[in-house]
Order: C-alpha cells, then structure tokens, then sequence
C-alpha cells in the first residue's frame, strides 16, 4: 500500500481490488436476498458454506497465482489444461510417496520448457504454450490410450484436497502458502521489482542489467509449478484423474488475473486483486448454481460480468501519439 | 523491377514458405492416397478444411492489427446454432419464436424454399458481421484490450449457442447439404443450372469441390477488396504502428471496427457451412474452443505475424490446410489413431518454432525485445 496522500484517493492499482470487493459484497447481498425470498434460508453467509467455495475456489486461485506471474511479464501461458492434467496423470500413474513430488515435477519441467520456447527462442508465448499444450495432450493420451487412466489418487493427495485442519480445508492452507511465496516474490524479492519491470518494458529491463531471459524462464516455470499443484490437489479432490480435468481452469484464471486489476500487457497489477478476483468469480458461479440458472444463462452472465467490470476500471488509454 | 520482385519476396517470405511447404506435402498425401488425385479425395478435404480456414481467416484480421479473437470459435457456434433453424428448408416455412423466461415472443414464420435458405443464410452472416461489431465496439469504445473482451463476448457467444441448442440437434435442408459438399457437378445438377451439370463447356470444371470455390470467392470478392481499401490498409498500419497510423490521419476507429466485423463475417461463414455439413448444429463448448486455438496455430504457419503488420488471410487459409494436412496423413499411413494427438503438437511446436531461426540472425540483443 503506498502511502496516503492527505486527501484519501486511491492508487491506479487500487482501485480495480476496492470496486472487486464492492461487486463481491453486492453479489453475496443479491444472492442472499434471493435465497431468502425462495427458500428462507441464508446459506451465502454461514461459515461451512463458505469454507466450502473457497475449497473449490482453491484450485482456480493456485493456478491464477501462477498466471498472474506469466502476465505481469506480458506473456501468457496456454498450455494450463494439459499441464495441470498431465500432473494429475502422472502423479497418480506413480502412486506411493512420490505421487505428488512427480506431478509438481512435471508441471515445472512443463513450465521450464515454455520458458525456454519464450525466453531464448523468441516465439510469442501465445504460439509456443499452445504447441506445448497440444504435445503434452499428445502424450497423454499416448500414455493412457485414450481412455480414462484407471489409477487413483493417493491418501495424501486426497487429504490435502478435501480433508480438513482445525475446522478450515486443507487445500485452503495450500492456496495459502501458494500466495504466500507469490507475495513475497512480487513485493520483497528483487524478482519482483523485475517482473514489473519487464512487463512494463523489456527492452528497458535488459539495459538497467536485469537477465530478462532468466526472470522469464522463472516465471514459466512457476507457472508450470502452480498447474502441477492444482493437478495434484483436483486429482486428490476428484480421487482420480481425467481427461480434459484442466479445460474449465485456463480462460477463468485469466478472467480472474484481469478482474483483479492486472493490466493484461503486463507490468501493473497486486496480487491481492488476483485474490478478489478468483473470489469473485467463484462467488458468482455458486450464486448462479444456487439460482439454478442453466449453462446457457452462466455463460452469458460471466461474459457480462468481466466487460462491465472492465468497463468500470480496465480501461486503456486513447492512443494519441 | 528486380527490386521490387526482391522486395515482394521479401515481403511475403513466410506466406511463400507456407505455400511451398502446402504444395510439397499435399502432392506427397495425393500420390501415397490409394485414390490419389481424385474428385472424392478433393471433395473429402475440401469439406474437413473449409470451417478451419475460415475460422482462420476470421483470426487474422484482428491478428494483423496486433489484436487477438478469443471469440473465433464461440461466434463460429453460434451462427452454426442459428442456421441449424434457419436452414431447415421446410417447404411450409419455419415458425420463428423465441422462449425466454416463460414468455412467448412469435417472431413471424421464414418463407419456406429458395427464398427461406436464402434469407436464413443472409440473417446468419449478418448476425456474425453484427457480433463481430460488438466486439470491435466494445474495443474500440470500452478501450478493452481485444483478447480479454473477446474472451468475455467469446462466453456470451457460446452462451446464446447453448441456449438455442442445449442439445445438439436442428435440420438443414438437405438439397442444400448436397450442393454445399459435393463437387461443382452435383452443385450444378441440384441447383438446375447449366443444363442440370451437363453441358459440354461445365464437364471440365465439373470435378471441382465447392467448398474451395467458396474459399476462393470468399477470398477475392471480400478479402482481396478489403486489403486494398483505405481501411483494410489501416488495418496493417495499425498493426506496425498505431501511434504513426494516428498521426498519419488514418481512422482508426472506423479500421477496428471493420476489422472486427469482418472477422465475425468470416467466422459466420466458417458457421453457417459446418452446420450445412453436419446437418444440425451443436453448441460444443470443447470444439469452440479447439476452433479457436486452431485458428490462431493456422494463422501463425500461414505467415502472420502475431505481433501484427504483416501476413493476410489467403495465408491463413494455407495455414488451416497444412495444420488439416497432418490428419490427413494419419488416415492414409495407417499410424496408430493414439500417437495422431502427439504429432500434431510435435509439429505444430515444431513450425512455430522456425520462427526462431531469426534470433541467430540479430546482431544486436536489443533487436530481440520487439
């Protein structure tokens, strides 16, 4: 938080979390309202119920941490879907101890090669995190023959996904920590003064000395982390592991990183915004499903939802020059 | 002249890359094809690229102003929903109504026939050309970056898809679905022109499949023009540089929209004949969404930039028919069905990664953070 000028204005980045905050207040008062008026009842404010979101939310907020870092440095990381599904696979192909240790591996040697593909080959991370997302879907579908892989998660993986520590899921503590080492990388690591640095211009970074190549690879490759752990806690949370387990994370966490207030170019946007924003969403998904609103309805409505926000406070600046 | 010929070269060197590359392996699949060189192997292609290509077209007209449509594919099902009524061809002509929220709203009955497919088939390029404008609206007014708008009208898009079909379902007329997928010979003999397909002069055309000769028309009679207008020019500039395209006095505003629009046209197209071909249409959220991701690999093997400025669209039709090409393959080399997956990505990884070559070139790292 920068400091506070005497009159009370709000910083750039700010503000998009302060209007966030305010949507998710309205959308829990809308919903319990209509609850209310159907049912009676009041579930959007109990405590388990919740709990219970932010257990499902966990696993978009793990992979959205990781493509706010990929954005922050104006690139983008497709290949999300098959990354975190290829960990799930793997991790419960390997079984035993070392289920999760192999799937967090492959996310990160997934994410170290589009790195490297963006870094040192110079091919747009839009172009080369789709390739990469086609050949790891190539190799698992290689690899479990197209069906559904029969192996199951292990104990676990199945306790940190669903089990529960003093009342609070588990996979909550992991998101936890997951931010934790975001926060600390984007606000008291020199890496972070990087990343902003490079995603404001990278040309610049290069000159003032920064290794624009390596804070790349970096970012990729937690990126690719943050895919495995969410492959790994959903496979726990699912009991196993399926195809196409990845597709409903990859434009949702890039809605949440946008909603929260980071510039989609790169180099602007706080990580608590990235927070509001996974919030957000998952608040919006289990209002319209206590609405019982069909798909059709939800699609429209989520659309909605990220153009008006943005609307409010993404936008860009008239090019004038 | 010989610098300009250099200079054309030059200019055009991916798409000419890409060319070459189509040309030598679709002459490889045609002789190692049992039915090589035949009417119903073209015929069979034509149909299985026709969508892609024009979905790729619709990708690169964002794409050359620096921009990327996430909606491509959404909007692509979308149209294929809406023709899945509007092209039923029913002789008593279709009801048109519209359910929402309990009420009942007729909205009059399309004349059965010619007249009916031929105004469903206007309302169904018009309704993509209209979402293409509200994307390019909400670029150009909202001041939104284009890949996250387009990512949020893509949902809407889908959503009115899933709306007008939750299941798959709806009828095409099938005279249509003939003349549509066929050759030129059977397009003619269904339709009653030249003599039912007969006449002396048609015989040597008539092996032509129609969905290339639509690719072609679409090519010269809207993108050709559209390239060489003031605006379509714009487009390009835009994409090397909006800031000197602004001071040089180019409308901006109007080239942004157009460009959108014209995206949503093609991709209307790309619609309107996967629903001709399948005979129904189906709000696949997983197929939208390989549309358009193929849409943008396609873009980028048929030469385009994405960084914007340079390329052009008939690039991108040479892109979706390489990227089609490797399917194509399978089916004849008898490769196992499960490894297709894998070299498909292998390849496309492979030529978005020639790209790269240029980095050995720069004589200055600088040169690279452009």
């Amino acid at each position: 938080m920068t400091a506070l000028p005497a009159r009370l204005t709000l910083s750039r980045d700010d503000r998009p979390i302060l209007i966030a905050a305010c949507f998710i207040v309205a959308i829990l008062i809308a919903g319990t309202a209509y609850t209310w008026q159907r049912f009676g009842s009041a579930p959007l404010l109990s405590p388990n119920y919740l709990l219970q979101q932010l257990q499902i939310g966990a696993f978009l907020g793990i992979v959205a941490a990781g493509m706010m870092l990929v954005i922050l440095i104006s690139q983008i990381d497709l290949s999300i879907p098959w990354t975190l599904t290829a960990a799930a696979m793997m991790a419960t192909a390997v079984g035993g101890a070392w289920a999760i240790p192999v799937g967090l591996a492959v996310g990160l040697a997934v994410g170290v090669i589009n790195g490297l593909g963006v870094a040192y080959l110079r091919v747009p991370s839009m172009i080369f995190t789709l390739g990469v997302n086609a050949v790891m879907r190539g190799l698992m579908v290689a690899h479990t023959g197209g069906y559904a892989p029969q192996t199951a998660a292990t104990g676990l993986m199945r306790n940190l996904a669903s089990g529960h520590s003093f009342g609070v899921p588990n996979a909550l503590f992991v998101w936890l920590a997951v931010s934790l080492v975001v926060v600390v990388i984007l606000q008291r690591m020199a890496l972070g003064r990087y990343i902003y640095a490079i995603g404001n211009k990278e040309a610049a970074a290069y000159l003032a000395g920064v290794d624009t190549r390596g804070v790349t690879v970096i970012c990729f490759a937690l990126c690719g982390l943050t895919a495995g752990i969410a492959g790994v806690l959903l496979a726990g949370y699912s009991q196993k592991a399926y195809q196409g387990m990845g597709d409903p994370y990859l434009l949702p966490s890039i809605a949440a990183v946008v909603i929260g207030g980071t510039h989609i170019l790169g180099g602007r946007g706080r990580y608590l915004g990235t927070l509001i924003g996974v919030i957000l969403i998952v608040l919006l998904n289990s209002v319209l499903s206590i609405m019982e609103m069909p798909e059709a309805g939800r699609q429209v409505i989520y659309g909605g939802v990220i153009i008006l926000m943005l609307l409010v406070y993404g936008r860009g600046e008239r090019v004038t020059s | 002249m010989a610098d300009n010929l250099a200079i054309r070269l030059r200019q055009n060197f991916a798409f000419l890359t890409a060319l070459a590359l189509f040309g030598v392996i679709y002459a490889l699949y045609q002789v190692a094809h049992p039915k090589g060189f035949s009417s119903a192997v073209l015929v069979q292609n034509g149909n299985e690229v026709f969508t892609l290509a024009m979905v790729a077209m619709a990708q690169t007209v964002p794409v050359l102003m620096a921009g990327l449509d996430l909606s491509v594919g959404a909007l692509m099902t979308m149209v294929d929903c809406f023709a899945s009524y509007l092209l039923s061809g029913a002789a008593e002509g279709t009801p048109l109504a519209l359910d929402v929220a309990g009420l009942h709203l007729a909205l009059g009955t399309l004349p059965g026939g010619i007249a009916g497919i031929g105004l469903g088939t206007v309302i169904c390029l018009v309704i993509g050309a209209l979402a293409g404008l509200l994307n390019g609206a909400i670029v150009v007014y909202g001041r939104i970056q284009p890949i996250i708008a387009t990512l949020a009208t893509g949902a809407i898009y889908i959503g009115i898809a899933l709306f007008l079909r939750p299941q798959p379902g709806g009828k095409i007329d099938d005279d249509l679905n003939w003349a549509m997928t066929n050759s030129l010979g059977d397009f003619a003999s269904t339709v009653h022109i030249f003599n039912d397909g007969a006449a002396p002069w048609f015989a040597p055309f008539a092996w032509i499949p129609t969905p290339f000769v639509l690719l072609v028309l679409i090519a010269l009679l809207v993108w050709v023009p559209f390239r060489r207008s003031v605006t379509g020019r714009t487009v390009y500039a835009i994409g090397s540089a909006e800031g000197a395209a602004y001071m040089s006095g180019l409308d901006i505003n109007r080239a942004k929209i157009a460009a959108f629009t014209l995206g949503g046209f093609f991709a209307a197209c790309g619609g309107l004949f996967l629903a001709i071909q399948t005979s129904s249409g189906n709000a696949d959220i997983p197929q939208a969404g390989a549309y358009t991701l193929n849409s943008i690999a396609s873009v980028v093997i048929g030469g385009t930039s994405l960084l914007g400025g340079t390329g052009g669209a008939i690039g991108s039709i040479f892109g979706a028919l390489i990227l089609r090409m490797i399917s194509f393959f399978f089916r004849i080399f008898d490769i196992a069905p499960l490894l297709q997956p894998l070299f498909e990505g292998i390849i496309l990884l492979a030529a978005v990664s020639i790209g790269a070559l240029r980095v050995l070139r720069v004589r200055n790292t600088l040169e690279l953070f452009r």
